[in-house]
């Protein structure tokens, strides 16, 4: 029997990137997931967590834990939500044996794609210059990737799902893994630094000649999506799971 | 109640349960020729380095210095290398060395990872201010005294207690205006290390 | 706190907003850290066992912690053998006190000091100062903002926020160097020759320390400019100065944290003095100042205690994507960036309930700290002790508690993202009122799709595909 993959969606790709979510509903088809999307699902609790709202946090995590526990396995087209289940969940509610069990078992897209299905061939074309922007939730709390402050045997698991893409030319900004300035409640408490952020991203991105800046977290690309249109960029945003969409997985 | 007695109170209350002491058994780095090493990082640190044969080669090699050349004052603390053109023992106070140029000091172990050479206060003679106020400082140094890493260098020193000893590390440097790079701020303009053997 | 910060506390926000409105200030500072945190990466990426090294550096200082009393006991005995007098602080005020007392008592006018954020932190100078006694600040970037009246901002390199125009134009009308002179290979020597008087004059010399060894009784300084060297083997009298934190077990520990820290602090291999002052000189005096200030509160504390750990190497600052374009003083604290954030609210969580929200938790501190300290997860935890506290503003408060309750109820929520995505594509400007502004003011708004992933989900259900889209 294939394992049954709970389908979450964050609130705001739900909302806001709909094509994000079925996207990411498409991939774990094509990969053959017994996929479900259960329904009274909303949000993971982060924006409160973050603003150190515990209180305000804990009945959703509650309520993430009674939804996804009857799947074998958790997936989400966002870092920094299954972090926030997988690391953070525990500063909410402690420790107990069924959130520890939730939470191992969620997992973000790619995170999924190459720790749990083992898919090393991907077949289709995406003739782009492809900039990735690294999310911090998924680099240094997932580990998605080598973060470049570490001194160890360099890995990507994102770069890995694109990079047999034919056509695709990845490119690599200076400044390989900096924070693009989004953070949450930051992106408006701290409006000035965070639209900086954003912009040098937007810059050394597309210094490096990104025509499509893609990665795993889409509040990360809507806030530079954002900073690019006022800024008449013409550069792209696309979340990875749409990219990913189109190609054949195993 | 005394500060001292209050701080330890504290301190013990406010603690976590105590741990064993943690040993370093990770596997430092280590390099086919320490020697070669320690050399190529002297230059790194923008230290000069002179690899030379004996005492005597060390001699003419500290005499050859452009540095020692150009010195009226000059003190050596190694025997055979240099020449003092004071008696460093019969200064009276530390800031008479003030127009010191050139000093020559011996030091044990010298470190491949960082080019560093330690320097204990015994070495210095009556003032330990030579080493720091010469204007320029020549390290002398053995082969035999070259280890990979700082564990091995804290395994062979032993302090003198009461007493004095330094890691230096080629001449003294500064980058607090705008980052650049300046060789030279309060300590040695300079320093060549002379490695024998 | 030291003299008078530019900035007051609690307004990280909108000192960052000014600092980088400046726009060549900011690339010029934001450059200047990201510099000092490459030149950490090549330092770290030479040695191989670094990850190793970084975990024993993090173990030898959590154990330090499970013992610290003990150790410092250990510590001023073998000092005291040495010769060396051990004072000990509760606070700013005491540590002040008992270095004037030295020095008063000795008769000393002229101090020579080397970089110790504790005294920073006390607000030493100010206090000798006020009482008669010269102290001049050894350390280049220290001279540099003394000269300037200004505090550092940064803890390694004090003068960051400086050009080298505008400290040509302070050594111009300070030290006399020609109008106009700003390299910095000239500036250098100007100041060499300046401070070089100043450690000849001196009466008395002043350090931080690095380390103490408790094993051996002896204190570490270490300095690029041998200025600490300088300020204590000239004038026959040496104070060191210490937080309780700094005590190590043993000297071979030493072989690990000087291993990591000039490499996370520079990327240099080490230091170019790192010296072990084992007593005074000889017909000298040296004295050690122990100083708790706070330090056995945070001690207490399970999630913040790791803070204790710190070796002050600045390489979060460096890393810091807002340090760096904020600028120290925008944090109106001693010592900025993530580790000072934590050690500052900390100290006042009132008057700076600002700092744990001026970071986007990115966790590059994290990865670079040398003694891996977790300082975004304390930033994280220092939040809901803010909102414990009631220090998290009530509009805030209100907004999560609001958006909470809508997402415990689904079809509330479904309702919420609905008029949500409606203003977004019909009235976009009334979603740029109120809190919208600060998003719409630079970016622009989110796409209004008609439906949302569940409506999608929903609607090709009910379609009878297989139950799925």
């Amino acid at each position: 029997m294939a394992p049954t993959v709970g389908l979450f969606i964050p609130c705001y790709v739900d909302q806001l990137y709909p094509e994000v979510g079925l996207a990411t509903w498409q991939v774990l088809r094509q990969v053959g997931a017994d996929v479900e999307f259960p329904r009274g699902q909303t949000c993971c609790g982060q924006p409160m967590a973050n603003s150190g709202c515990a209180a305000e946090a804990r009945p959703l995590a509650e309520r993430f834990l009674r939804l996804f526990e009857r799947y074998d396995q958790v997936v989400a087209p966002s870092g920094s939500c299954v972090s926030m289940v997988r690391h953070h969940y525990r500063e909410l509610l402690g420790d107990r044996p069924d959130l520890e069990r939730v939470a191992s078992r969620t997992f973000e897209l790619c995170q999924w794609l190459v720790e749990v299905r083992g898919i090393s061939r991907v077949e289709g074309e995406f003739r782009r210059k492809v900039g990735l922007h690294r999310s911090c939730h998924g680099l240094r709390e997932l580990r998605l990737g080598r973060s470049s402050e570490r001194v160890e045997a360099p890995y990507d698991k994102v770069r890995q799902l694109l990079a047999p893409l034919r056509g695709i030319e990845l490119v690599e900004p200076s400044r390989p893994d900096e924070c693009c300035g989004f953070g949450g409640t930051f992106a408006v408490n701290e409006e000035a630094v965070s639209c900086l952020m954003g912009r040098d991203r937007l810059a050394d991105q597309e210094k490096a000649g990104a025509e499509v800046i893609t990665g795993v977290d889409a509040s990360c690309l809507m806030h530079l999506e954002g900073l690019a249109r006022r800024e008449g960029r013409r550069v792209e945003v696309m979340h990875v799971a749409r990219i990913l969409s189109q190609a054949r997985l195993s | 109640m005394s500060s001292r007695d209050d701080i330890l109170r504290a301190l013990r209350r406010a603690g976590p349960p105590p741990t064993p002491v943690p040993e370093w058994t990770g596997r430092a780095m280590r390099f086919d020729d320490p020697v070669s090493r320690f050399l190529e990082t002297v230059t790194a640190v923008a230290g000069t380095p002179l690899r030379v044969p004996d005492l005597a080669a060390a001699d003419a090699a500290v005499r050859g210095l452009e540095t020692w050349r150009r010195a009226r004052l000059t003190a050596t603390l190694v025997p055979g290398v240099g020449r003092s053109s004071l008696d460093l023992d019969a200064v009276a106070r530390p800031q008479d060395l003030r127009d010191l140029e050139v000093a020559v000091v011996g030091g044990a172990p010298a470190v491949a990872e960082n080019g560093a050479v330690w320097i204990p206060g015994s070495r210095l003679g009556r003032h330990r201010a030579v080493f720091v106020i010469a204007e320029h400082l020549v390290l002398v140094v053995r082969a035999e005294d070259v280890v990979h890493t700082m564990h091995e260098a804290y395994q062979r020193i032993q302090f003198e207690r009461p007493g004095w000893g330094s890691f230096v590390s080629g001449p003294s440097k500064t980058a607090d205006i705008e980052q650049a790079l300046v060789i030279g701020a309060h300590g040695a303009r300079s320093c060549a290390v002379v490695l024998i053997g | 706190m030291s003299g008078s910060l530019p900035v007051p506390p609690g307004q990280h926000p909108r000192a960052a907003a000014r600092f980088l409105a400046q726009e060549t200030r900011v690339r010029r500072h934001d450059a200047a850290g990201w510099h000092l945190r490459s030149n950490r990466d090549r330092g770290a990426a030479s040695v191989p066992e670094w990850e190793a090294l970084r975990e024993a550096a993090s173990a030898i200082k959590g154990h330090v912690l499970s013992r610290l009393a003990d150790y410092l006991e250990e510590f001023e005995r073998n000092a005291a053998q040495n010769g060396i007098q051990v004072h000990w602080a509760r606070d700013g005020a005491e540590h002040n006190a008992i270095v004037h007392g030295l020095l008063a008592g000795r008769g000393v006018t002229r101090v020579v000091k080397s970089k110790s954020m504790l005294t920073e932190e006390c607000g030493l100078n100010p206090f000798l100062e006020a009482r008669g006694i010269e102290v001049t600040d050894t350390d280049l970037g220290e001279r540099i903002v003394q000269l300037l009246g200004e505090p550092p901002s940064h803890i390694v390199v004090p003068a960051i926020h400086r050009t080298k125009e505008e400290i040509g134009e302070l050594f111009y009308r300070r030290l006399g160097t020609p109008a106009g002179l700003a390299d910095p290979t000239a500036l250098t020597e100007a100041a060499r020759h300046h401070l070089r008087q100043k450690f000849l004059d001196a009466q008395a010399g002043i350090t931080g320390v690095n380390f103490a060894i408790a094993e051996t009784g002896g204190v570490v300084v270490v300095t690029n400019e041998g200025n600490a060297d300088m300020g204590t083997s000239l004038p026959p009298i040496h104070v060191a100065c210490m937080g309780v934190e700094k005590v190590v077990p043993r000297a071979r520990d030493l072989g690990v944290l000087l291993r990591v820290l000039a490499r996370s602090a520079t990327g240099q291999p080490s230091s170019v003095y790192a010296s072990h002052f084992h007593g005074p000189l000889p017909g000298g005096e040296m004295h050690v100042v122990i100083v708790d200030n706070g330090r056995s509160a945070i001690l207490a504390r399970d999630a913040f205690r790791p803070s204790l750990w710190c070796i002050r190497c600045g390489a979060c600052l460096n890393t810091c994507p807002v340090y760096r374009r904020s600028g120290g003083y925008s944090y109106g604290a001693t010592i900025p960036g993530p580790i000072g954030s934590v050690l500052s609210a900390l100290r006042n969580p009132r008057a700076h309930a600002d700092l744990p929200f001026a970071s986007s938790l990115c966790g590059s501190c994290s990865d670079v700290c040398p003694v891996r300290i977790d300082l975004h997860q304390e930033l994280l935890a220092f939040r809901r002790e803010l909102a414990g506290q009631g220090l998290v503003p009530l509009r805030k408060r209100l907004a999560m508690k609001a958006a909470s309750l809508v997402m415990r109820r689904p079809a509330l929520y479904a309702l919420a993202g609905r008029v949500v995505r409606f203003l977004l594509r019909a009235a976009p400007w009334a979603l740029r009122l109120g809190p919208g502004a600060a998003w719409a003011r630079q970016r622009a708004l989110p796409p209004g799709p008609r439906e949302s992933f569940r409506d999608l989900w929903q609607r090709r259900a009910a379609g009878g595909e297989g139950g799925t889209p």
